[in-house]
């Protein structure tokens, strides 16, 4: 493969032809899906062998998104992680603000191979959702975006820009109205629909071949930022760190350091209220193996298989399931998972701000959080590579509310005044 | 004691042998109360059904319509448990010494453990199982602990499945085939798509289990034309839909049983 920017898995080990990563994955779903789910893994297998769906997709890549995403090295927020090196994978730089675009674009050539003309998508922070609706009107292909209501009015700001695109926003009433039900609909959507519509995944969660297929679109992530290090550090990295809620940017970051056995791979997941408050999305940490979504994963769930309801601060990690790749990594210790707080998150997206004038999204503060963390236990020899994984304009509203940062905020001066001590005083 | 897979399969056959199509009615358990589930259940007996699916509400009913996710919520809001499902089959089947089975998704049941969800429901006088987000593919163990213990597997075909596929499903289930007359989810229909009768041709190719219709259908009309060309009629949102209308209880028990009696009239071509 010569393609520079669509590199799949060379390997291959995992997933098994069933979509089995170890004990994870498989095809939970109805039989209406069955053979659109199959023509995908089989549009899927075609296009990633022919070099012309690569040209198609690497010349997105390059001049659409604008890949390579830079790396960035990080010194004042560094200070606060023990001294650490710390460096930044870029996807905030991306076309739309993450790293959604990768996929979607990925998926979008997919399905006009399929000759579908309509594309429908879940979107929890409504990252995914704006890339979809981006890449539908560069294609020209009809959009219908599935959001729970509770993330319609915290992310608006992306609501208003999938509408400006040309998308359909569907505010998703059911349930605890997060992601969780904008998928629970989008399957809906899609049994009904399914002969001209293809179901625009945006995780490494669902059934085969979406975990693998999403994976693969994302990989370009560890690969450049792998590189990129070697270049600029001298050396693989000690940890790589990214947020998990389905895992896509994480997944991406890690794969290509998973043959670098010395290299820590460090998912940071949702802790909301505090793990023991049982308000938290940490599906790895306190959930259980079963299948949601047409996959075997963890799952926050019940002692009966009811899904419990989530909860984050940030409405893309909101999500009570979890990619089956990362619990094959989790169990085969290959990769470890820790819980991070709404507020060491929100702490972590204000010190990212003002120590490098990059406003990280709430979810990605989750990993900077994670890396504060890691720097310190590793000390001053130690080099992180976080993933970046999107920017934080969409959570200005959730962020000026948690600071007090509008001006009807009576709070603000005194806050502002507190905040300047808090940082130094973190330094120390 | 072993599951009733025997008794369905005798009730299907039995009406065959009247020249009629079975009315299959679905219920979910704890809707409105696991009392008042288990009154609904005996009243749509009452009424002229022949089997009875009981709804394991889940949390995420995906295959599932506005009008039993609400069902749903109101079920799961009550706090029902899978010992009161398996307490609503026990006292159906008891009451009425008909075919019960269970619908449901697959994770409940692979959370509470296969052996003794199929024990339980056996002992409790269960016929089997309707698990719709349960491939055949992935449905090894789930079937041997359901032959074991004598339940039921029926598999959902859709109008999607090729005829390669329709073959192994149906090799692989047991009790009877459910065919799904149309792409989408529960729900009722204006009307109920040409596709179902060339999907219970295609299904009939390939096994002599009946083949038994449902999704979307509401009505004696509807029932009359599917009883034209399946096994069994499978009509569940309506009855949900006439308990969630119903100014209380009394009256819903009432409604679902008038409705039972329409389509049954419908399946005989009476109505």
């Amino acid at each position: 493969m010569s393609s520079e920017f669509f590199i799949p898995d060379p390997e291959g080990r995992v997933p098994s032809a069933e979509g089995y990563f170890g004990a994870f994955g498989g095809k939970f779903i109805p039989e209406a899906l069955v053979a659109a789910v199959d023509e995908v893994a089989v549009e899927y297998d075609k296009a990633k062998h022919d070099p012309e769906f690569a040209r198609e997709l690497d010349d997105l890549l390059v001049n659409y998104t604008g890949r390579p995403s830079a790396l960035t090295e990080v010194p004042r927020f560094a200070e606060h992680a023990g001294g650490a090196r710390v460096f930044l994978k870029r996807e905030d730089l991306n076309h739309t603000g993450s790293h959604k675009i990768n996929n979607v674009l990925g998926q979008a050539l997919l399905t006009r191979r399929m000759g579908k003309t309509r594309v429908i998508a879940e979107t929890g922070a409504g990252q995914h959702g704006v890339a979809t609706a981006t890449a539908c009107a560069l294609f020209g292909l009809e959009c219908t975006i599935y959001m729970g209501e509770i993330d319609t009015q915290r992310q608006a700001l992306n609501v208003a820009r999938m509408r400006m695109l040309g998308a359909e926003v569907i505010a998703v009433k059911s349930g605890s109205r997060t992601l969780k039900d904008a998928i629970n609909e989008a399957f809906r959507d899609w049994v009904a629909n399914v002969d001209h519509t293809h179901y625009l995944f945006g995780t490494v969660a669902g059934p085969h071949p979406f975990p693998a297929m999403v994976r693969d679109f994302h990989r370009v992530i560890g690969v450049e930022a792998r590189r990129q290090l070697l270049e600029r550090a001298g050396r693989l990295p000690d940890a790589a760190i990214a947020c998990v809620g389905g895992g896509s940017n994480a997944i991406g970051l890690f794969h290509a350091f998973i043959p670098d056995s010395s290299v820590r791979l460090v998912g940071c997941e949702p802790a909301g209220h505090g793990v023991e408050t049982g308000e938290h999305a940490a599906t790895l940490t306190a959930g259980e193996p079963g299948i949601l979504h047409g996959s075997r994963s963890y799952v926050l769930q019940d002692e009966e298989g009811q899904i419990t309801e989530p909860y984050s601060i940030s409405a893309g990690l909101d999500y009570p399931g979890i990619g089956p790749e990362h619990s094959y990594l989790k169990d085969s210790g290959r990769g470890e998972y820790r819980a991070v707080t709404d507020d060491a998150a929100m702490q972590a997206l204000r010190l990212l701000s003002r120590t490098e004038g990059i406003i990280p999204a709430i979810e990605s503060a989750h990993a900077l959080a994670g890396a504060l963390e890691v720097g310190r236990e590793l000390g001053e020899d130690g080099l992180i590579i976080v993933n970046l994984s999107g920017r934080g304009d969409k959570d200005m509203d959730t962020a000026a509310r948690y600071f007090g940062l509008y001006d009807t905020d009576a709070a603000v001066a005194a806050d502002a005044d507190g905040d300047a001590a808090e940082i130094e005083g973190d330094a120390k | 004691m072993s599951g009733k897979i025997q008794l369905l399969s005798d009730t299907l056959a039995a009406a065959r042998a009247e020249g009629r199509s079975a009315l299959i009615a679905y219920l979910p358990a704890g809707f409105p109360t696991v009392d008042g589930g288990i009154a609904a259940i005996k009243a749509v007996f009452e009424g002229g059904a022949d089997v009875v699916e009981v709804g394991l509400p889940h949390s995420d009913p995906v295959l599932d319509g506005p009008v039993i996710q609400t069902a749903d919520d109101i079920a799961l809001r009550g706090g029902v448990k899978i010992a009161d499902v398996m307490r609503t089959v026990r006292e159906a089947y008891e009451a009425t010494g008909k075919p019960v089975l269970v619908m449901t998704y697959w994770n409940p049941i692979d959370r509470y453990g296969v052996e003794r969800f199929t024990a339980e429901l056996a002992e409790a006088g269960g016929a089997g199982c309707i698990l719709p987000d349960l491939p055949v593919q992935e449905s090894a163990l789930w079937r041997e602990h359901a032959e074991k213990h004598g339940l039921a597997t029926v598999f959902v075909v859709a109008p999607s499945s090729r005829d390669a596929r329709l073959a192994e499903i149906t090799e692989a289930g047991s009790g009877f085939v459910y065919a799904a007359s149309l792409m989408g989810v529960t729900g009722t229909r204006e009307s109920v798509g040409a596709q179902a009768q060339d999907l219970v041709r295609r299904t009939k190719a390939t096994t002599d289990l009946p083949v038994c219709v449902g999704l979307g259908v509401s009505n004696a009309a509807q029932a009359a034309e599917v009883a034209g060309f399946a096994d069994g009629v499978i009509v569940g949102s309506a009855f949900v839909k006439r308990m969630l209308d119903a100014p209380d209880d009394a009256a819903g028990l009432d409604a679902v049983r008038t409705l039972a009696g329409e389509l049954a009239k419908g399946v005989r071509g009476t109505a």
